[in-house]
């Protein structure tokens, strides 16, 4: 579905160097890596806000610089984290918002077609009960339903999400995932994810890719990836590796230097 | 039928008709009070004198420059999702006033007629326009956040030029200058009337095609340009239709403050953040609210007019305050 070729981008004082990989079709990808690793920068070079310097972006058989904004907003939905919420719009307009790039020429209103969308995803996210709140009156864990919301509206075929379960308690961050791993499974929509969370990553992700400084370390499921040794190696701190009791995906528990010291 | 749409359209229908009734208002007070029946069929030369030739062209520059000012201040509203961003932020009214205030000084007007003074206006407007925007443009990417910072200190800079001219200058000009600056729709070229106008209706037929990217442009420009909004495009086309029709405003009719910032913020309180029903909803509130403030500014102390700045200043800036402290509460 999506796949990336030799791809280098990036701003005057940072590279995202070489990167290249495939995402499958129904697939569920996680991206990880420290900060500043090039995650986000990632994310943008897909939606066309960062341009290449070297290598493609082929999505569908066609090289995203072919599309214009709105075709690949039909087709790509993005949860960023820095959306603005302005204080005065009824969140179920702002989950309309998600239908402009599916607006016609000289189309005014929308049709019943994409109220009707609009009203699934609302369904979907679970957030019915808010969809007649302003903006400024719902949590920080509402907000994050409410572009995903927004973002399903889109009808995107790819859902790109850049760590949405930042600063969430872990209600909403296991919400949440559980919501992206159902529309995955369930309505087959391919998801590219960053996430923090290593443990989240492990758990959710059919395969993870792992940045370091711009460039790919590691890919590969989440028992390749994510190794004591690896993850010292990238992060530059000292992990324990162990099997998840429930799920048997690699768990990874860090230490406090007082207990690093007992070990030394 | 559909809800928003009810809505949308009472609400035109209410201000269109508001808008009518100011109008006709208009026509008919002022120092000669002309009863409603003789709008239609004045019997008398002078009637139709006043009727036409002076009353009509005030009510139709009126409710352009409102309607214009206003939805400027709407696009750039959204485009800048700062609520106290007006037509004049950007500096466009300060570079026309500097021009207007040297021609008043260098008595140029007095070669070339009183074409000199929106023509002076536009440069000066234009002027600032350019500069505003080579300064925010870098690789081909307007920089809102340094358009808005260039806007506010070319204002601060012009009036102070315009301090300036006015503390060297002789007191006969000082008149003119200040008349200048609180603004008048006294415009005696009816071809400048019909010029701003057109301007003006063009530009809210034009902004109605960007009113769903304006919507996009509240979650910010980067989600603006997710939901596939060409984003650079958009702006650099809204800020020049923005200044256009800021600068046309300002070269015909002065500086009349607070309709750009007032008229929109009003709007959004009753009508909703919807740009598809804010322009309009604003070009006529707009429209109407500087017809009637003329209205007023001719009246009050007749047969002497005041300057209808002063009026939507006082007016407006009341107004605002009420209403942003009944909402606060």
């Amino acid at each position: 579905m999506l796949e990336i070729r030799n791809l280098t981008c990036g701003y005057d004082n940072f590279l995202l160097k070489d990167i290249s990989f495939k995402v499958n079709s129904s697939e569920l990808v996680g991206i990880i890596g420290p900060n500043g690793s090039g995650k986000t920068t990632l994310i943008r070079a897909i939606t066309k806000l960062v341009k290449p310097i070297k290598g493609k972006i082929i999505y569908q058989g066609k090289n995203i610089t072919k599309l214009n904004f709105k075709e690949l907003a039909r087709e790509i939905a993005v949860v960023s984290q820095d959306a603005y919420f302005s204080d005065t719009i009824k969140v179920k307009d702002f989950v309309l918002l998600g239908r402009i790039p599916h607006f016609k020429k000289f189309q005014f209103l929308e049709t019943s077609r994409d109220l009707k969308i609009v009203e699934e995803a609302i369904k979907l996210t679970e957030i019915i009960e808010i969809k007649d709140r302003f903006l400024k009156q719902i949590s920080g864990g509402e907000k994050q339903l409410v572009l995903i919301a927004r973002a399903l509206s889109q009808e995107p075929k790819l859902l790109l999400l850049d760590e949405p379960t930042t600063h969430l308690d872990i209600t909403h961050k296991i919400k949440i995932l559980d919501l992206i791993k159902r529309l995955n499974k369930k309505y087959d929509l391919t998801v590219l994810i960053v996430l923090h969370d290593l443990n989240l990553a492990s758990q959710y992700c059919d395969r993870l890719i792992l940045l370091k400084e711009g460039k790919i370390y590691k890919m590969g499921t989440p028992y390749e990836v994510l190794t004591y040794q690896t993850i010292e190696e990238v992060y530059k701190t000292v992990v324990i590796v162990k099997e998840n009791p429930v799920t048997s995906k690699p768990y990874v528990f860090l230490v406090s230097e007082e207990e690093r010291k007992k070990y030394d | 039928m559909n809800k928003k749409l009810i809505n949308w359209l009472s609400w035109s229908l209410i201000l269109i008709l508001v808008v009518f009734i100011v109008m006709f208002l208009s026509l008919c007070i002022g120092s000669v009070k002309i009863p409603l029946s003789q709008i239609f069929h004045p019997s008398d030369k002078i009637i139709k004198e006043i009727l036409f030739k002076i009353r009509l062209p005030r009510i139709i520059l009126g409710f352009a420059v409102g309607g214009a000012l206003a939805i400027a201040g709407v696009i750039l509203q959204g485009l800048f999702r700062n609520p106290l961003v007006e037509p004049y932020t950007l500096g466009i009214s300060g570079g026309a006033g500097v021009l207007v205030c040297l021609n008043i000084v260098l008595k140029v007007y007095q070669k070339f007629g009183v074409i000199t003074f929106p023509v002076s206006g536009f440069l000066g407007a234009g002027l600032v326009i350019i500069l505003v925007y080579i300064l925010s443009v870098k690789r081909g990417i307007l920089r809102i956040r340094g358009l808005l910072l260039t806007g506010v200190m070319i204002s601060f800079i012009s009036s102070s030029l315009m301090m300036l001219i006015m503390a060297i200058t002789r007191a006969e000009n000082l008149h003119g200058i200040i008349f200048w600056i609180m603004g008048s729709l006294e415009e005696p070229d009816t071809f400048l009337v019909k010029i701003a106008l057109l301007i003006s209706i063009l530009g809210l037929l034009i902004s109605y095609f960007f009113s769903l990217d304006l919507n996009a442009f509240s979650c910010g420009e980067e989600e603006a340009h997710h939901l596939g909004v060409d984003v650079e495009k958009t702006k650099k086309i809204l800020f020049i239709l923005a200044s256009i029709l800021t600068g046309v405003c300002v070269s015909v009719a002065g500086i009349i403050g607070f309709v750009g910032l007032l008229v929109p913020h009003l709007m959004r309180i009753f009508t909703g953040e919807d740009h598809r029903i804010l322009l309009l909803t604003s070009y006529l509130c707009g429209a109407g609210f500087l017809i009637f403030s003329d209205t007023l500014a001719r009246t009050i102390i007749s047969p002497l007019e005041l300057p209808v700045g002063v009026i939507t200043g006082v007016i407006g800036g009341s107004l605002f305050i009420y209403v942003l402290t009944k909402r606060g509460r």
